[in-house]
């Protein structure tokens, strides 16, 4: 069933648009990452579902309700800013309770729902705190409690997470994800980060340049990204210019001296892309020397000149021998880690 | 090797900063000591200044409540003056950070302009508005009828707050503008998130926060207000004293120039008490906010 919907919705700024053609269905208790680079208007969106920007296009319902009618202080929205935003004059317990505040909450609930609210993010005794007082991952464990003391009915999270140091940002990641999945809020997380974005949601919305490229669960956009920008923009990719050869009996796909049996559906000049980490070294296949080879502890990175261009394979330290740089190898792949796009024209 | 280098340093700095240090004792501290000395001599009608060590213009002051109450006029004016630039100057503020684009040049512009302009200039238009029966503003009135006899403007502590009120509007809209642009505009989004109603957002969250920005406003304007001399002196003439213009009839009118020293001196005295101890309450008041 259908609990949060936005049917193409758009935002123009004057003549620059921003979001554009933005359909998305949520299902109740989901975790949404909306993934693309800087400027791609991941914030715009979330802003709209907020109520701080008027879509120029479209609706967006909840639970089936118009939500772009109801002003942003009646929505009953969770939202965790990029910034934090926490109010500044007030301790920690302040800012929790403020949502509180307004609801006309009793006092004697209120404090225990504040209680409750800071210890299940790891600030049990940190209530008289001002946030300048804090550290980066207090202030953002604050600004999560005092958006999910409200109990909203969506979380929205703004990069929550790209202030802080790439270890507190693992620890808090897992923590994230621990707290949704056990108070079941469905969520909406905004990044640029892949790895985030893979390893906390149940579906990812992969956007560029203001557009929806793909929507899929982490596996779907790794494995079968819809598009060149979804491949190379989650983890790397090897792309090969590819030909479909339908002359003889049976119809082969080739990348230089690689080849496999075609697909049905496509011919002619395809775009061929595989996984870096699905490439073995082998007798047979598409052939090429060893640039270069770089040791990264539990794999090895090896950059590779190829018939088809430079290529980069990644593989296991699992203790076999590894071809020294210069030698001559072969790359192959099985068809079913590969994906095909028909080449454009001009290409 | 350290060392040497710091106090070649330290000598490097101190004879960079001679030249400014130089200027600030021959133009500041030496006139205000003796300034300070002059307030302790003794004058009389005929024998003029005597350079002795006596209490007289001291007592003076403190004894006769014609001066007392000068004093007390000085800082009752200079308070409701302060209060306001505050009243209105927070607002202004307020509403000139939400404009956009060319709006909000423009108004600053008016806002600062005035500043550019002397402030005897600007005071000398309430007169020409609301002096006695020939004033602008009190004729259209009187001859519209809304008004039987001239609104009292000159000479009344009234005026003299309007006017001083008007003349320091721009420091206070000033300083709260400048506290207002630091805020993160992402606060108020959050409060109205959680509920809140734009009412209780600026209250509650807005307010508190510039608080610092109003105060440090308010210091400026009450230490201006309070030794104003100018506006005082065209709007209270010599029917109206305050310290300031008091200081001045002192020295040059009866030319009494050791009480005119001690008016002054105690004036100084009592305005760094007030800025320096207000700034230290509200340092502690905001120091685990703003840390
Ligand atoms: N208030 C605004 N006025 C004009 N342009 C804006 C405004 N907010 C965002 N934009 C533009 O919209 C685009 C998307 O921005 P944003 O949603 O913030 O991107 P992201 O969050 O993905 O980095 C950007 O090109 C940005 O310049
Ligand atoms: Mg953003």
């Amino acid at each position: 069933m259908s609990f949060l919907e936005l049917d193409r919705v758009g935002k123009s700024f004057g003549p620059n648009t921003a979001v554009e053609e933005f359909s998305l269905t949520v299902t109740k208790g989901e975790f949404i990452s909306f993934l693309g680079p800087s400027g791609c208007g991941k914030t715009t969106t979330l802003q709209m579902i907020a109520g701080f920007l008027d879509p120029s296009h479209g609706t967006i319902r909840l639970e089936g309700k118009d939500l772009v009618a109801v002003p942003p202080a009646k929505r009953g929205l969770g939202i965790v800013f990029q910034s934090y935003a926490l109010f500044p004059h007030m301790t920690a317990a302040e800012n929790v309770a403020f949502g509180l505040e307004m609801r006309n909450v009793a006092r004697s609930e209120r404090e225990e729902r504040v209680r409750a609210a800071l210890t299940l993010v790891g600030l049990a005794g940190y209530e008289d705190r001002h946030p300048r007082r804090m550290s980066g991952g207090q202030q953002q464990r604050v600004a999560l409690a005092r958006a999910l003391v409200i109990r909203p009915s969506v979380l929205l999270l703004d990069e929550p997470l790209s202030n802080l140091d790439a270890r507190l940002r693992e620890d808090m990641q897992i923590e994230l994800r621990q707290i949704q999945r056990n108070l079941g809020t469905t969520t909406i997380l905004v990044t640029h980060d892949q790895i985030e974005a893979m390893s906390l949601s149940d579906r990812i919305v992969v956007m560029s340049k203001g557009r929806i490229e793909q929507i899929g669960t982490p596996q779907q956009v790794y494995e079968q990204p819809a598009s060149a920008f979804v491949a190379q923009f989650l983890g790397k990719t090897n792309e090969f210019a590819a030909q479909v050869d339908r002359t003889a009996g049976q119809a082969r796909l080739l990348a230089g001296s690689w080849s496999a049996p075609a697909p049905a559906g496509l011919s002619g000049p395809v775009t061929l892309s595989v996984r870096p980490e699905r490439i073995s070294f082998g007798d047979a296949g598409l052939a090429g020397r060893i640039a270069s080879r770089i040791f990264q502890g539990n794999h090895w990175l090896f950059q590779c000149d190829t018939e088809c261009g430079p290529a980069i394979v990644i593989r296991q330290n699992d203790g076999q021998p590894q071809p020294e740089q210069g030698a001559a190898v072969h790359l192959s792949w099985q068809a079913s880690d590969m994906s095909l796009r028909a080449a454009r024209a001009a290409a | 090797m350290s060392a040497t280098a710091d106090t070649s340093d330290a000598r490097a700095g101190l004879s960079l900063a001679l030249p400014a240090l130089m200027l600030f004792i021959g133009v500041v501290v030496i006139p205000l000591a003796m300034t300070v000395m002059l307030s302790f001599h003794d004058w009389g009608q005929y024998k003029g200044i005597e350079p002795v060590f006596i209490l007289k213009n001291w007592m003076e002051i403190v004894d006769d409540p014609y001066y007392l109450e000068m004093f007390w006029r000085t800082f009752r004016v200079a308070l409701l003056a302060t209060l306001i630039t505050a009243v209105f100057g927070v607002p202004e503020a307020y509403i000139l950070n939400r404009m956009q684009g060319p709006w909000k040049g423009l108004f600053l512009l008016v806002i600062i302009g005035p500043l550019l302009i002397s402030v005897v200039a600007r005071t000398l238009g309430w007169a020409l508005l609301f002096g006695g029966n020939n004033g602008l503003a009190n004729k259209l009135l009187m001859t519209s009828g809304l008004i039987d006899s001239p609104v009292r403007f000159m000479f009344t502590e009234t005026g003299m707050i309007i006017a001083l009120a008007h003349a320091m509007m721009p420091f206070m809209v000033l300083a709260v503008w400048t506290a207002l642009q630091r805020l993160d505009p992402q606060v108020e989004n959050a409060a109205l998130s959680l509920g809140a109603g734009s009412l209780t957002v600026v209250r509650r969250i807005v307010l508190p926060q510039i608080m610092p920005g109003v105060l440090s406003g308010a210091i400026i304007v009450f230490s201006l207000s309070a030794s104003a001399f100018a506006t005082p002196a065209i709007i209270g003439g010599r029917r109206l004293k305050v310290a300031a213009t008091l200081a001045y009839d002192e020295f040059l009118n009866t030319l009494n120039w050791p009480l005119g020293a001690a008016v002054a001196v105690l004036l100084l005295i009592a305005l760094v008490l007030i800025v320096v101890g207000s700034n230290a309450l509200i340092e502690r008041r905001y120091q685990e906010m703003f840390r």
